[in-house]
């Protein structure tokens, strides 16, 4: 086995591990020694199976997928824990990405100052400028919830749609904030000096020299572990929430309200209380994604990406159900990446029915998706995962 | 009995002076002050960025001409809203659809020559007419596969809303794939010079004509409501569907009919936008904000308060074009939006209580 496949290996054992956690089924005793061992199996099998390219698609497939999960699990706490129809998705992950874009890069000097243009970089850990991207992106929720949440849920629908149309324009048009149209380079990645030469000064020696054989190309696979931890640190807390005297009443609030209101809850709080803690979850998702992507600008916001392919996500795996909604991540990502091959494919067969066709085969992705959720509202709006109504074993 | 009836006013002035202000604030002339107030502040930021006062009338009769096409496809939301009950979000791509089938047909047809003073000849006026059926065809196709079903199950009204964004991004696909992603004009090139108005006002030809088939349209359309059978109905069906139904009144087929006048509308409208600037895949997208403004400024299910809100929509959004770069149109719709939901949710026109 080459040392650069060992490296690589090394890097997928504690995603695997986490994702053995989340599908097998029984205790936790059990299952923690069984993940251990298939995700060290798997780990080490994967980079003999596959050749390098495949691999590192994988891992950078399964990093888009997992910031995509981190969206779903804070559509979750909003929409299947409380109900809220949140159409503005794309408004909380943008004001994410540019809020730790934004704290986390230094000022432009020199010849760059006159390209790139930004209100203020403070060069700040990048981990500051993922809890920061969280709690901007959650006090923006909080401000919008304040007119918004007292209304019916159709009306919160067209609101939040509106609210992120408003804030893509901002990032848009606005040059001095983010450096308008253009897009906003330079982002940091985290501990991207481990795979350079010579590796971080930190570093100690022997990590070093296994991870040597490794490119920087090999990025992805660190950031796969770091979206991992995110991903897992999420999803407990928001398991824990949802089983909480207040995640019960956040339910019961979502199923009858007035019942609520009437033992004596004060439901319109305990409404923005859980709009701010998807607007949180969305805004780490955003900055993950920054520091993922390097260089962002307003088209990554777009309605389609950022707010209609999380919702798709959302009723396919399950509204309600946390499990469901990581899994209809990667499944509707994966379909996504998928439909791009199968258009490759299909592209002699689109030529002959018009020469336009080929060019335009990223939309035929769109109508995939679209007929994706109409089928899923039509034939089973509960999604693939029901919600658990059980909260606890002792009930 | 006559105790409880003098009692009754005195109870209501038991409130606190707090409580007062508040309720005088939600009230509708509060709205409409507001709403008038937020005109001015406007004129006023335009005349200190030094915008002239022929200028800003300009805007000014510009957006009451942006209103009219906001409000054709605000009182189809608002007519789809009333009878069947949820936001449409797909009715933007209606507006996209209508735009680009009078581009089609119209290039299929044998060009004449412009009628002038207009820029556009009368095959643009067939193709504005023959797109008005073809959209309603597809709004009949996409309330048959996906809403019809939703509506015999009782669906929640949010998963109808899903359903409409899905039948929204289908559409729009579908524009993308057929049309393609650029700009296109009905007659690229072709000059349209602005005519010369009292108090140094300039306007286009082709802008005052479409606000001219806005208003009859409009008449149209309030005649088909007020004075027809299916209008009736309609309003009917939008007051109360189950007693609209044990009273005779098939409602499938005032359904169906409801599809046809708001897509019909929308398409007018879309072909009308597209004469004024230009066409292009997200054109509907772009109008669906202040469509929904406009309807819910105006007062959902009321087609009157639809022209209201849609005039208040379009003239804020070009005034505010003079101090205010003109990519955030819809954003300065969805604030006045914001300030009617805050203010009093029913709009201006809306029927009180919930």
């Amino acid at each position: 086995m080459a040392k650069a496949d060992l490296a690589r290996a090394a890097f997928l054992f504690l995603p695997l591990v986490l994702l053995g956690l989340l599908v097998l089924p029984g205790r936790m005793r059990l299952r923690l020694p069984l993940s251990l061992v298939i995700a060290a199996v798997v780990a080490l099998a994967l980079p003999m199976l596959l050749p390098r390219g495949a691999l590192t698609y994988l891992a950078s497939f399964s990093t888009m997928a997992g910031i995509y999960a981190i969206l779903c699990l804070g559509l979750n706490s909003q929409w299947g824990l409380t109900g809220h129809v949140n159409f503005g998705i794309a408004g909380f992950f943008a004001i994410g990405a540019f809020t730790s874009a934004l704290v986390t890069t230094n000022m432009p000097q020199g010849a760059l100052a006159l390209y790139s243009q930004q209100a203020f970089g403070l060069g700040w850990p990048i981990i500051a400028g993922i809890l920061t991207a969280g709690v901007v992106s959650a006090v923006a929720g909080f401000l919008i919830s304040i007119p918004v949440l007292r209304l019916r849920t159709d009306f919160l629908a067209i609101a939040t749609l509106g609210i992120a149309e408003v804030i893509r324009f901002i990032f848009q048009n606005e040059r001095w904030l983010a450096n308008g149209p253009q897009p906003m380079r330079g982002i940091p990645r985290p501990f991207d000096c481990v795979f350079t030469d010579p590796p971080c000064a930190w570093l100690p020696e022997g990590v070093a020299r296994f991870v040597a054989p490794l490119a920087p190309r090999d990025y992805v696979y660190l950031y796969l572990v770091i979206v991992a931890i995110i991903l897992a640190v999420i999803f407990v807390l928001l398991e824990r929430i949802s089983r909480s005297p207040w995640g019960r009443l956040q339910r019961a609030i979502r199923d009858e309200e007035n019942s609520a209101a009437m033992s004596g809850k004060n439901v319109p709080l305990r409404r923005v209380e859980s709009f701010v803690l998807g607007s949180f979850i969305m805004g780490v998702a955003g900055a993950v994604y920054a520091h993922y992507v390097v260089s962002i600008d307003y088209s990554h916001f777009n309605p389609l990406f950022a707010t209609f392919i999380v919702w798709v996500m959302v009723m396919l795996g399950g509204s309600g159900n946390n499990k469901g909604a990581v899994l209809g991540a990667f499944a509707v990502w994966g379909v996504w990446s998928g439909a791009a091959f199968m258009i490759d494919v299909m592209s002699p067969a689109l030529q002959a029915i018009s020469p336009d066709l080929p060019s335009r085969g990223a939309y035929l992705r769109w109508m995939l998706v679209a007929v994706m959720l109409g089928l899923i509202v039509l034939f089973r709006p509960q999604g693939i995962l029901e919600e658990r109504k059980k909260v606890s074993d002792f009930m | 009995m006559a105790e409880i009836l003098q009692e009754a006013p005195g109870r209501s002035d038991d409130r606190t002076t707090n409580e007062r202000i508040m309720a005088a604030l939600r009230s509708r002339p509060a709205l409409g002050v507001a709403l008038f107030l937020t005109l001015v502040v406007f004129w006023l930021l335009g005349q200190q960025q030094g915008a002239s006062l022929s200028d800003l009338l300009s805007l000014t009769v510009w957006g009451v001409m942006l209103g009219g096409i906001i409000a054709l496809g605000a009182i189809g939301l608002t007519l789809v809203y009333g009878v069947l009950k949820f936001p449409n979000f797909a009715h933007g791509e209606l507006v996209t659809l209508g735009a680009y089938g009078a581009l089609t047909i119209s290039a299929l047809l044998p060009a004449g020559p412009a009628m002038q003073p207009f820029s556009f000849g009368w095959e643009l006026m067939a193709g504005l007419i023959l797109s008005m059926p073809i959209v309603s065809l597809i709004a009949l196709v996409v309330d048959r596969v996906l809403f019809r079903p939703l509506r015999l199950r009782f669906a929640s009204l949010v998963l109808f809303a899903m359903a409409s964004l899905a039948a929204a991004f289908f559409l729009r696909s579908a524009i993308y794939l057929v049309w393609g992603s650029d700009f296109l004009f009905y007659y690229p090139g072709r000059a349209n010079p602005a005519i010369e108005m009292p108090l140094g006002i300039r306007v286009q030809a082709d802008q005052l004509f479409v606000f001219g088939l806005a208003v009859v349209l409009v008449i149209i359309t309030w005649f088909l409501l007020e004075r027809t059978r299916m209008g009736k109905a309609m309003r009917a069906t939008a007051n109360n569907p189950d007693l609209a139904q044990v009273r005779g009144i098939n409602t499938e087929r005032v359904i169906a009919w409801t599809w046809i006048l708001g897509a019909s509308l929308a398409a007018a409208g879309g072909v009308m936008y597209g004469l004024a600037s230009q066409l292009r895949p997200e054109m509907g997208f772009w109008l669906l904000l202040p469509m929904f403004a406009a309807a819910i400024v105006g007062g959902l299910g009321s087609p009157i308060g639809d022209i209201a809100g849609a005039s208040i929509i379009g003239v804020a959004q070009q005034v505010s074009s003079s101090f205010l770069n003109p990519a955030y149109g819809p954003g300065v719709a969805f604030i006045l939006l914001v300030i009617v939901l805050v203010l009093q949710p029913q709009g201006l026109f809306g029927q009180g209580g919930d």
